[in-house]
C-alpha cells in the first residue's frame, strides 16, 4: 500500500513541479508577438506558394505588419484582398497588375517531330540528353515539370505540351523557374494574344520540326492595328505586352500555322485547325 | 574511459544504428525523408534533443530513482517508474526548449520550427534513454550514447532522403510506387548497415 501512495505521490509531485518551472519559463521567456499579424495572416489566402518571395503566408504577413513589404506583393490574393489588408493597417497599397504564365509553345505531340526517350520522366532531366526528345531544341519537353510545381493545379499536359488555364493560375512563378527551356513568360492577364512558339530558328528549319511554329510572315503585323502591337524579334513574332493587340487580331490575321492564338481558347480546346 | 567512449559511438552510429537496426524512430524516418532539406531539419533538432534528453534522464535516473529509501521500515525503489518518469521529463524539456529558443534563437527556431513538438513523443528519444538505464551507463556515456545513436539516426535519415528525392524520378511499377518503394529501399539500406556488425 505504502509504495502505491508513494509513486502516486512522486508523480503529482513531478508533474506539479515540471508545469510549474514549464508556466515560469513561459512567463519569463513570453516573447511579444504583434497579433495583427495573426489576423493578416488569415486574410491572406493561405496558399503558401512562395511567389511572394516570403516563405508562406505567415512570412509575408509579418513583413506586411513590420512595414517590409507590401499587401499587393501576393501574386494570388485579389486586389479586394490586398485593398482589405491595406484599410486594416491602416497603409496605402500599389495596385497590381494580374499576370498570368503563358507557355510560349504549341508544339504537341501530334504537330512534332519526336525522337524516342527512354529516360527520366522529367524536363531537367530530359534537357541534359540533346536538349530534350523533341525536334525544336526551344519548345515544350512535355514530361510535366512545370505542372507539378504548380501549386494550383493550372497547367495541364495535353498531347505533351503544357497548356497553362488562365482561370486557375495566379501568376506566382513556380513554374517559370522551373521550366528548363525558360518558356514560361509572366505576361498581364488582360492580354489574350499570344504567339505560342518560342523558336529564334530560321521558318523554314522550324515547319519542319513542328507544324505550328511561327515562321514569322507577318500576316498578324499587317493585320494589327498598328504594327506595334506585334513585334518582330529575328525570326519570331511576339506580343507586345506594353501596347497589347485586340483579341479580334487573331481572327484577322489568320495565322497560317496557327501560333498566333488566344490563351483562352488555346486553354479551352485542343486547336484542330492544323494548316498541312 | 577513452576506448569505452570510442566503442559507444562507433556502437551507436553504425553497428546498433537507431533506425537500420533497432528499428527505433521509424515515423520520422518515413514522414519526414521525402526532401533532404526537412530531412537535415529533423536530424538536428533530433541530435539537440536526444543528447539534452540522454544527458537529464541518466541524471534523474542515477541520483533519484535508483536510490532505495526506506520509509516505516519498508524499503521503497522507485526504478519502476523509469518510463513514466522519463516521458514526463523529456515532453517537459522539449517544450522548455521551445519556449528558450524562441526567446533566444528565432533563427534556430525557425530552422528547428515543428520537428520539436514531433519529437516530444518519439520513440528514439525515450530509447536511448531506457537502454542508457539497461546498459547501466554513467551520465557522461549516457549523453554519449544520447548524441552518437541522434547522429546514427540522422545519418540513416540523410541517407534516405537522398535516395528517396532519386526515387521521385524513377520509373516505378504502379503498386510500389510512394511509401511501398520507401520501405524496400529502407529495408536495402538496414541490410547494407549490417555489414558493420561486429566492428565493436
Amino acid at each position: 500500500m505504502t509504495i502505491i501512495l508513494i509513486a502516486v505521490l512522486f508523480a503529482t509531485g513531478l508533474g506539479v513541479l515540471l508545469a510549474a518551472v514549464i508556466g515560469a519559463a513561459a512567463k519569463k521567456f513570453a516573447v511579444e508577438t504583434d497579433p495583427r499579424i495573426e489576423t493578416v495572416t488569415d486574410m491572406l489566402p493561405g496558399a503558401n506558394c512562395g511567389g511572394c518571395g516570403y516563405a508562406g503566408c505567415a512570412d509575408l504577413a509579418k513583413a506586411i505588419v513590420e512595414g517590409r513589404a507590401d499587401p499587393s506583393l501576393c501574386p494570388v490574393a485579389p486586389p479586394e484582398g490586398s485593398q482589405r489588408i491595406a484599410e486594416y493597417l491602416g497603409i496605402t497599397t500599389t495596385e497590381k497588375e494580374k499576370v498570368i504564365a503563358v507557355v510560349k509553345c504549341s508544339g504537341s505531340c501530334s504537330v512534332t517531330v519526336r525522337s524516342p526517350y527512354n529516360g527520366v520522366g522529367d524536363c531537367r532531366s530530359a534537357a541534359l540528353v540533346a536538349g530534350g526528345a523533341k525536334g525544336c531544341d526551344f519548345g515544350c519537353i512535355g514530361f510535366a515539370s512545370c505542372a507539378r510545381a504548380c501549386p494550383f493545379d493550372a497547367i495541364e499536359m495535353r498531347d505533351g505540351l503544357a497548356v497553362v488555364h488562365p482561370d486557375l493560375c495566379v501568376g506566382c512563378g513556380k513554374c517559370v523557374e522551373t521550366c528548363p527551356k525558360n518558356l514560361i513568360i509572366l505576361a498581364p492577364a488582360a492580354v489574350d494574344v499570344h504567339v505560342y512558339c518560342n523558336s529564334p530558328e530560321k521558318g523554314a528549319l522550324k515547319r519542319k520540326v513542328c507544324k505550328t511554329a511561327c515562321i514569322a510572315c507577318r500576316k498578324c503585323v499587317k493585320a494589327a492595328d498598328s504594327e506595334e502591337q506585334m513585334t518582330i524579334k529575328g525570326f519570331l513574332v511576339e506580343t507586345n505586352y506594353s501596347s497589347p493587340p485586340l483579341p479580334d487580331l487573331v481572327e484577322k490575321a489568320a495565322c497560317p500555322t496557327t501560333a498566333l492564338r488566344l490563351a483562352s481558347l488555346h486553354a479551352a480546346s485542343a486547336y484542330e485547325g492544323v494548316s498541312k | 574511459m577513452a576506448d569505452n567512449i570510442l566503442a559507444i559511438t562507433i556502437g551507436a552510429i553504425l553497428v546498433n544504428n537507431f533506425v537500420l537496426s533497432k528499428f527505433l524512430g521509424i515515423c520520422p524516418f518515413l514522414g519526414v525523408s521525402k526532401k533532404l532539406e526537412t530531412a537535415l531539419g529533423m536530424s538536428g533538432a533530433v541530435i539537440f534533443v536526444m543528447t539534452l534528453a540522454s544527458l537529464v534522464t541518466s541524471a534523474i535516473y542515477k541520483y533519484v530513482l535508483s536510490k532505495p529509501f526506506t520509509i516505516n521500515g519498508t524499503t521503497i525503489n522507485l526504478t519502476f517508474l523509469t518510463i513514466l518518469v522519463f516521458i514526463v521529463v523529456i515532453a517537459a524539456l522539449v517544450q522548455l526548449v521551445e519556449i528558450i529558443l524562441l526567446k533566444f534563437s528565432p533563427p534556430l527556431y525557425q530552422a528547428l520550427g515543428i520537428f520539436l513538438p514531433l519529437i516530444t513523443t518519439n520513440c528514439a528519444v525515450l530509447g536511448a534513454a531506457a537502454l542508457n538505464v539497461q546498459a547501466g551507463r554513467g551520465v557522461i556515456a549516457s549523453t554519449v550514447f544520447g548524441t552518437c545513436s541522434a547522429i546514427g539516426f540522422a545519418l540513416a535519415l540523410v541517407l534516405f532522403a537522398s535516395l528517396r528525392e532519386k526515387l521521385d524520378l524513377a520509373k516505378v511499377p504502379v503498386p510500389l510506387q510512394g511509401t511501398a518503394i520507401g520501405l524496400i529501399t529502407a529495408g536495402i539500406l538496414a541490410m547494407v548497415f549490417m555489414g558493420f556488425s561486429g566492428l565493436v
